[in-house]
């Protein structure tokens, strides 16, 4: 509604001697977090001596450098000009990363909770939910876990009121009108409604993390037999997760 | 195969190493040894490859009992090391034998020590590190802190280092308050300039709240413009993030890699080795420096590990005295030897 979300001015900021921070807007929007992607693959493309790794958020990239190689100054120019040409460079479309999910039973306790608080049926949180595709707006707070945006406040329901202690790994949730998957098993007071049996965090794989920040994730459902096949497939290093590019399944 | 056993861990006993990096995109936090200077010395000392993994113990040492014979080297806080119940050195290499006992005191001075062995331990690196990382249970010896009954393997079975030491004049001094210098920023237009006067001039305490992931300090409450949350974006170790209620937390290696709290400052990188030190009720206060300025530290930092490198290789036998002579406000080291 005419709000602007991404600056004018792009601002550097520093971040300690050994990071800087280039930030394009201050709200969670998916034009925002889409400019940081390409930044991020650009300043990868680019491969600048000195550049360590890039931590990209909602809306900044923090970039870790080693000042031996770049200074604070040099770099800033570095990305002023790479910015400004930012149209011009070859940017892969966004992928779409298919989570394949058991929801409801044990492994999703909470799933009548969520339908029950929205006044609908198990059935319909399962259609909505599966419907959206979510954008990993970033990566943080535990190993491989995704920050998704863009859930249907039809099945928006309250934290739990009391946290579990344990929640496993792969359990899908909904806190607010967040949804989420935990990559490990942590306490938490996600509204738990079904269970993914494929790894988001493995620390012993050769990809130890699945998602990347500015992709998507869509969920699937599938059957108890299903879930445990692809649980098999995980174990045995031979499952192969299904992703295609965002804008291809539209056409 | 060379082995050692652990007696009892001391409160806190983990494998570290340089850090894991490339992965924090992925909200896998950098970990590595808090105090940078004391890790890469113990490695120096032993002639080890510099990324070896080491033992890194909070206020009080494990108890260890060798099995083999090797070389180790014990740096950071004061920790008064026993070899079979009598005092040995720190800074400076140990010669090691089967059933040897190694063991501390609580620690006098600092807050971290380091325990180096000759030719590394023996551990598998996870996502390219051998840090332990305890929240992600990966890393160092089963992705946990030690316990006792542990027996940990090293590497090099036939290496034994030449004796070794730090020279005194670069010995760090441990004390209960530590001047930092800090660059401001990212977020320091989220303060009132009262607010950041505050911070600059008030004097800060270590909390008990004080571990690997960050420090809460006790102090002069820093004042917001209007509140301390901002949308969640990149930390690093060293930001001092300041939430509401004005009393800053100083994020340190196990830190997340985002956080959702304004950040005044971030305290240079050279300086976390200080940090790494000081312990609940040491004081800290905070210089401002520029962002050119902060990264002269870090270059003359550099350097200075190069040179002492270079002089910890060459002192091998040396029987010399070392003396430290000031000449016209440059120091110079003076080596004097008798014929």
């Amino acid at each position: 509604m005419g709000v602007i979300k991404i600056y004018k001015e792009t601002r550097y900021m520093s971040s300690g001697d050994r990071a800087l921070v280039i930030e394009f807007g201050n709200k969670i929007s998916e034009e925002v977090n889409s400019k940081v992607r390409s930044m991020t693959i650009a300043i990868e493309k680019e491969g600048i001596e000195g550049v360590i790794e890039i931590t990209p958020t909602y809306r900044s990239l923090t970039v870790h450098y080693d000042p031996m190689n770049i200074s604070y100054s040099s770099l800033i120019e570095h990305f002023e000009s790479l910015e400004n040409k930012l149209g011009k460079i070859d940017i892969p479309l966004p992928e779409i990363i298919e989570i394949p999910t058991f929801y409801g039973g044990d492994q999703g306790p909470d799933i009548a909770n969520v339908a029950q608080h929205n006044a609908i049926s198990v059935d319909e949180v399962i259609n909505i939910h599966t419907s959206k595709e979510y954008l990993i707006y970033m990566l943080g707070f535990t190993p491989g876990f995704p920050y998704l945006g863009g859930m249907d406040e039809k099945i928006a329901t309250p934290r739990l009121e009391t946290p579990r202690t344990k929640i496993k790994k792969g359990s899908v949730g909904i806190a607010g009108s967040q949804t989420g998957i935990y990559p490990t098993e942590s306490p938490g007071g996600w509204q738990i409604i079904g269970k993914t049996p494929v790894d988001l965090y493995n620390a012993y794989s050769d990809s130890p993390i699945l998602l990347d920040s500015g992709n998507y994730i869509k969920f699937v459902p599938v059957n108890w037999d299903e879930y445990k096949k692809i649980e098999k497939a995980v174990k045995e290093n031979r499952y192969k997760i299904k992703k295609y590019p965002k804008e291809e399944r539209l056409i | 195969m060379k082995q050692f056993e652990i007696l009892s861990p001391g409160p806190l006993t983990l494998i570290q190493d340089y850090g894991r990096y490339g992965y924090q995109k992925s909200g896998v936090p950098v970990s590595g040894s808090m105090d940078s200077f004391s890790y890469k010395i113990s490695n120096i000392l032993l002639e080890n490859n510099e990324d070896e993994g080491v033992l890194e113990f909070t206020m009080l040492g494990p108890k260890i009992k060798f099995r083999s014979q090797c070389t180790i080297a014990i740096t950071g806080g004061e920790s008064s090391p026993k070899l079979n119940g009598k005092p040995v050195p720190l800074w400076e290499t140990i010669r090691v034998s089967p059933q040897d006992e190694l063991s501390f005191g609580i620690m006098t001075k600092g807050c971290r020590g380091y325990i180096a062995f000759a030719g590394g331990i023996d551990v598998p690196k996870v996502m390219g590190s051998r840090s332990t990382y305890m929240k992600g249970k990966i890393g160092g010896f089963e992705g946990r802190q030690l316990k006792a009954g542990d027996i940990l393997k090293l590497k090099n079975s036939e290496f034994f280092p030449e004796d070794k030491k730090l020279p005194q004049n670069y010995i760090p001094l441990y004390s209960n308050h530590y001047e930092l210098n800090v660059i401001l920023g990212p977020q320091d237009d989220y303060f009132t300039s009262a607010g950041i006067d505050t911070f600059l001039s008030g004097e800060y305490t270590v909390t008990n709240e004080c571990d690997r992931m960050g420090i809460r300090l006790e102090g002069d409450e820093i004042e917001h413009v209007s509140g301390g949350d901002i949308l969640s974006d990149g930390i690093v170790p060293g930001s001092i993030q300041v939430p509401g209620q004005g009393k800053p937390i100083i994020m340190m290696a196990d830190c997340q890699t985002t956080g959702g709290y304004a950040k005044i400052a971030t305290v240079v990188s050279s300086d976390l080795k200080k940090l790494a030190q000081a312990k609940p009720g040491d004081t800290l206060s905070f210089k401002k420096v520029t962002v050119e300025q902060g990264q002269k530290i870090f270059k003359e930092n550099i350097k200075l590990m190069e040179r002492i490198k270079s002089e910890i290789s060459l002192k091998k036998d040396s029987s010399g005295t070392t003396f430290r002579v000031s000449v016209n406000s440059k120091i110079y080291n003076i080596e004097v030897f008798e014929l």
